[in-house]
C-alpha cells in the first residue's frame, strides 16, 4: 500500500472515530439553540462558535459527518445492488434484455439528475421525521445513482457470458438463475466493489449539492450540505473562516476516498 | 472666430440655465432581482416590471412615498364624487410623450378602456373592479376628463398611482412614456437600460427640466451575494432591499450607505391548512380549526426572539396584519402577542390536549405533530422554521420543518392543499386595504388557509367579507377605518395568519448618490428618482 494511501487510511478512520465520538465531544448536542450567542466567534464554550440561530457549530460538524459518512456507504450498497441486478443481469442475459437495460439506463441518464432529485423530494410525504428524511434522501439517491454503474456491469456481464468457465458450466447442464448466482455474480465482484466505493464520495457530494438547495436531511439534522450553506455568504466567510471548516472536511475525506480506491479504479476500468 | 468663443459658450449656458436646461448627472445603476415579464405597464404583476414602470410610466397622481399622501402628477388637479363611482381630473398641457406625440385626455381615456378590459386580466385593473361592467369616460376637454365606474371604488385617486398612461396615437405603444425615463436598451439576462425622457414635463423648482439623471442601467441579478460584492465594489449605486446580514457589515464600515427605514409593510406569517378536503388527518383538521389551537401556538412563539437572531435587531414583532409603518390603516388599539409556553399550554389543556411524556396529545391519543413547509433558498424562513419548532417543543409539540422548491410548495398551496402549515412572507406594496381584498373574501383564490369557499364557512369570515366589502364601498375614510380596524381585530382573535416579523425596511445607497431618502413603500431607494444626482 503506497504512502499516500496508508495516510489516506488513517484520515478517514480519524474522521469516522471523532465522528462516532460526537457524543462526549459535544455533548450539547446539534440541535441546542443558545439564542444569546447567535453567530458568534469560537470560544472556549463553542470550538467553531456557532450558527446563525446560536447551534453549536463544532456539534454540527461531528453529527453531520457522522451521518454523511454512514448513509453514503448505505446509498452506495443500494444503488450497486440495483446496478448488478438490472445492469448485470441483462449484460448476462444478453439479446433483447440487454437492449431493454440499455435503454432504461440511458433514458435515466438523460434525465437532469438535479431535477429529478428535487421533483421526487418534492413527492414524498411532509410528515417525515428528521432521522427517517435523511434515510429517504440517501434512499433516494441510492435509488437514482444506480445507472452509471449499470452500465459498467452490463458490459461485464457480456463479456462473462461467454467465458470459457461459463460455457463449461453450462455443458455440464447448470442454467438460468443457478448459473448467473453460482458462477457469473461471484465473478462480477472485483468490477461491483470497485462501483460501491466510488460511488460513496459521489453520494456524499450529491447529498451535498441538495443540502446547499435546502433539499436534504430536514432540520435540525446537520449534514454537510446544510453545513456548506453557511458559505453563501460570499462577503462574510472572509472574515470568519472558521466557517471553512465542514467544506475542508468534505474536501479532504472524498479525496482520501479517492486515493483509498485509486487502485479500485483500476479494476473498474 | 476664436475671438467670439468664450463669450457665446457663457452666453449659451446662460441661457441653457435660463431656459430650464437639465442638470445632466450621470448613470445611476442597481440591480434588477429578476427578468422583466413585460414593459406593458398595464400587465405588470412581477418586482421588476414594476420598478421600470415606475421609473417610465406618467400616472396622473402620484403617491408620495415619502408623506404617504396622494400628489398631482400629469393631473393639476382631481375630484371625487361623494359616492365615490366618479373622478374627474384636471391635465397639465402642453405636455407629450417620449416619442413627441401630444398628450390629452384622450389618452386617459385610451388607457382606462384597456386598463378595464376583461381581456387583458391586468392586476392593476382588478383593483378598481368594485362591480361588474365597465367604466365610462368622458372627455369635456383636452386637458379634462371623468371617468364613472359601475361601483364606487374605495381609496379612488390612490388607486391612480398604479396606473402608467398609454398614448391612443403613438405608434411606439407602451414604449412611447411619460415618466422620467424611457427604455433605451434591453438585453434578456443581462440589462435594462432608461434613459433621461427628452419629453418629460417636470422641472425642479429652479426651473430646471427633471429628471437630473442622464440614465438608469438595471442589471439583472437574482444573486444578492453578487449584488452586494458589486455594491461595495463601486459597480452599482443602490441596493434597494438588503438583508439583515449584509446590512450590519455595511453599517459596520465608515461610510454612512446603510441605511435603516423602520418596520415596512411586510411581513412573515404562517398558517395552517382550514381547508375541509385537504389531504391530511382528521384530527388534524379538526385542530387546525381551532382558534384556541392556533392562538396557542401564536403565544408559544417568541417573536423577540425571531427579530433578534433572524432579523439581527432589523424587524419588529408583528401585532396583525397591518404593520404600524401603515400610520393611517394599522389598528393601534392592538398589542404584540406575549410569548408564554405556559399559557399556551393551558389554553391547549382546556381543549382536551394533555402532556404525556413530554409529548402533547390530543383527546384521542394523537400525538401533536405537523409540518411546517417553506420555500428552499430563504435563509431567513428557514431560521425561523427551526426556531419555531424549538419554541413548540418546550409544549410537547413536534414540528417537523420541510423545504420545498418554490412551484412545489405553490401548487401544494394553491393546487392539491397536501400541507399542514406553511410559513411564507407578504410583501405588501401600496397602502390601502383594497389591495389585500382578495386576501380577505372568503370566496377568493387568495383565501390562502381555505381558498375559494362557495359560502364563509365560518361566523367570522362572513363577518369579515361584510367589512371589507363595507369599507371597499364606503367613501368617508373614517367608516372605511373602522371597518378594517374590526377585521384587524378579528384576524387577531382568530388567528387564521399567525402573524410572525414585520421586517424593517433595510437599503443601501453609495454616498456618491445625492438627494436620495430612503423610505418603507416600494421603491425604497428611487422612489424620488426624477431628483437623484450623482457627484
Amino acid at each position: 500500500m503506497s504512502f499516500w494511501r496508508r495516510v489516506a487510511c488513517a484520515v478517514l478512520l480519524l474522521v469516522l472515530a471523532i465522528s462516532l465520538a460526537a457524543n462526549w465531544l459535544a455533548p450539547a448536542g446539534y440541535a441546542k439553540q443558545d439564542r444569546e450567542a447567535a453567530g458568534a466567534p469560537p470560544s472556549h464554550a463553542h470550538w467553531l462558535g456557532t450558527d446563525e440561530i446560536g447551534r453549536d457549530r463544532f456539534a454540527r460538524v461531528l453529527y453531520g459527518t457522522r451521518i454523511s459518512l454512514f448513509l453514503a456507504p448505505a446509498a452506495a450498497l443500494i444503488s450497486t445492488l440495483l446496478a448488478a441486478l438490472v445492469g448485470g443481469l441483462a449484460g448476462y442475459l444478453g439479446g433483447t434484455w440487454a437492449r431493454a437495460a440499455m435503454t432504461v439506463i440511458d433514458l435515466f441518464l438523460s434525465l437532469p439528475w438535479l431535477f429529478l432529485l428535487i421533483t421526487v423530494r418534492a413527492l414524498l410525504p411532509l410528515n417525515v421525521s428528521p432521522a427517517f428524511s435523511v434515510l429517504v434522501t440517501f434512499l433516494i439517491l441510492g435509488l437514482l445513482g444506480w445507472t452509471a454503474a449499470a452500465r459498467v456491469l452490463c458490459a461485464t456481464g457480456s463479456s462473462l457470458r461467454n467465458a470459457d468457465f461459463v460455457w463449461q458450466a453450462r455443458a455440464s447442464g447448470i442454467r438460468g438463475t443457478r448459473l448467473f448466482w453460482i458462477h457469473v455474480l461471484p465473478n462480477m465482484k472485483p468490477v461491483l466493489y470497485a462501483q460501491f466505493w466510488i460511488s460513496i464520495p459521489a453520494f456524499i457530494l450529491s447529498e451535498a449539492n441538495l443540502g446547499i438547495l435546502g433539499l436534504g436531511v430536514a432540520e435540525p439534522l446537520p449534514s454537510w450540505g446544510s453545513l456548506l450553506k453557511e458559505l453563501e455568504g460570499l462577503v462574510s466567510v472572509g472574515e470568519e473562516p472558521w466557517k471553512f471548516v465542514p467544506l475542508v472536511l468534505l474536501v479532504v475525506v472524498v479525496t482520501s476516498f479517492q486515493l483509498v480506491l485509486s487502485k479500485q479504479d483500476e479494476v473498474a476500468a | 472666430m476664436m475671438r467670439f468663443g468664450k463669450p457665446i459658450a457663457v452666453a449659451a449656458f446662460c441661457l441653457a440655465a435660463l431656459t430650464g436646461g437639465a442638470l445632466a448627472q450621470g448613470q445611476l445603476r442597481f440591480c434588477l432581482r429578476s427578468e422583466p415579464k413585460t414593459f406593458d405597464p398595464l400587465k405588470v404583476e412581477d418586482d421588476a416590471s414594476m420598478a421600470i414602470r415606475y421609473l417610465t410610466g406618467g400616472v396622473l397622481v402620484r403617491l408620495n412615498r415619502q408623506t404617504q399622501a396622494v400628489e398631482p402628477g400629469l393631473a393639476t388637479s382631481w375630484k371625487i364624487s361623494k359616492d365615490s363611482r366618479q373622478i374627474t381630473f384636471k391635465l397639465h398641457s402642453g405636455v407629450s410623450f417620449s416619442d413627441g406625440t401630444p398628450f390629452s385626455a384622450e389618452d386617459v381615456a385610451y388607457t382606462v378602456q384597456q386598463l378595464m378590459d376583461p381581456a387583458l386580466h391586468s392586476a392593476t385593473g382588478d383593483t378598481f373592479r368594485s362591480g361588474t361592467g365597465k367604466p365610462e369616460t368622458k372627455i369635456t376637454s383636452p386637458t379634462e376628463i371623468s371617468i364613472t365606474f359601475p361601483a364606487p371604488v374605495a381609496g379612488l385617486d390612490r388607486q391612480f398611482d398604479q396606473v402608467a398612461i398609454l398614448s391612443a396615437h403613438s405608434p411606439k405603444k407602451e414604449m412611447a412614456v411619460l415618466g422620467p425615463f424611457m427604455v433605451a436598451d434591453y438585453k434578456p439576462g443581462a440589462a435594462v437600460l432608461l434613459k433621461r425622457n427628452p419629453n418629460y414635463w417636470k422641472t425642479d423648482e429652479q426651473g430646471r427640466k427633471l429628471p437630473y439623471l442622464d440614465s438608469i442601467q438595471l442589471d439583472i441579478q437574482p444573486n444578492r451575494d453578487v449584488e452586494m460584492l458589486r455594491f461595495k465594489r463601486n459597480e452599482i449605486d443602490l441596493i434597494n432591499t438588503l438583508d439583515s446580514e449584509y446590512f450590519d457589515k455595511l453599517a459596520s464600515g465608515s461610510q454612512n450607505v446603510a441605511h435603516d427605514a423602520g418596520p415596512s409593510l411586510d411581513s412573515e406569517q404562517m398558517w395552517f391548512n382550514e381547508v375541509a378536503k385537504a389531504p391530511i388527518p382528521e384530527y388534524k383538521k379538526k385542530w387546525f380549526r381551532s382558534a384556541t389551537f392556533r392562538r396557542a401556538i401564536s403565544q408559544a412563539i417568541n417573536r423577540n426572539d425571531l427579530t433578534r437572531v433572524v432579523f439581527r435587531g432589523h424587524a419588529q414583532p408583528a401585532v396583525g396584519p397591518v404593520s404600524p409603518a401603515n400610520k393611517f390603516w394599522f389598528n393601534s388599539k392592538l398589542k404584540p402577542e406575549v410569548c408564554s409556553p405556559d399559557a399556551a399550554l393551558k389554553a391547549l389543556q382546556k381543549e382536551g390536549f394533555h402532556l404525556e411524556n413530554g409529548t402533547l396529545k390530543d383527546m384521542q391519543g394523537n400525538e401533536v405533530v405537523f409540518s411546517i413547509i417553506t420555500n428552499s433558498g430563504n435563509k431567513y424562513r428557514e431560521h425561523m422554521a427551526t426556531m419555531i419548532q424549538e419554541d413548540l417543543q418546550k409544549i410537547g409539540i413536534h414540528v417537523n420543518v420541510v423545504t420545498l422548491d418554490f412551484p412545489s410548495l405553490l401548487e401544494r398551496m394553491t393546487q392539491t392543499s397536501d400541507y399542514e402549515a406553511i410559513l411564507l412572507g407578504l410583501t405588501n406594496t401600496g397602502l390601502d386595504p383594497n389591495e389585500v381584498m382578495n386576501v380577505w373574501l372568503s370566496s377568493s383564490e387568495n383565501h390562502q388557509w381555505n381558498p375559494s369557499e362557495k359560502t364563509p364557512e365560518t361566523p367570522w369570515e362572513a363577518e369579515v367579507d361584510n367589512l371589507m366589502r363595507a369599507q371597499a364601498s364606503a367613501a368617508d375614510p373614517k367608516k372605511r377605518k373602522e371597518s378594517f380596524d374590526r377585521v384587524q381585530e378579528i384576524a387577531v382573535e382568530q388567528a387564521p395568519f399567525i402573524y410572525l416579523v414585520n421586517r424593517n425596511a433595510l437599503s443601501a445607497i453609495s454616498a456618491n448618490v445625492q438627494n436620495a431618502s430612503p423610505v418603507i413603500l416600494v421603491p425604497q431607494t428611487y422612489w424620488n428618482a426624477e431628483r437623484l444626482l450623482l457627484k
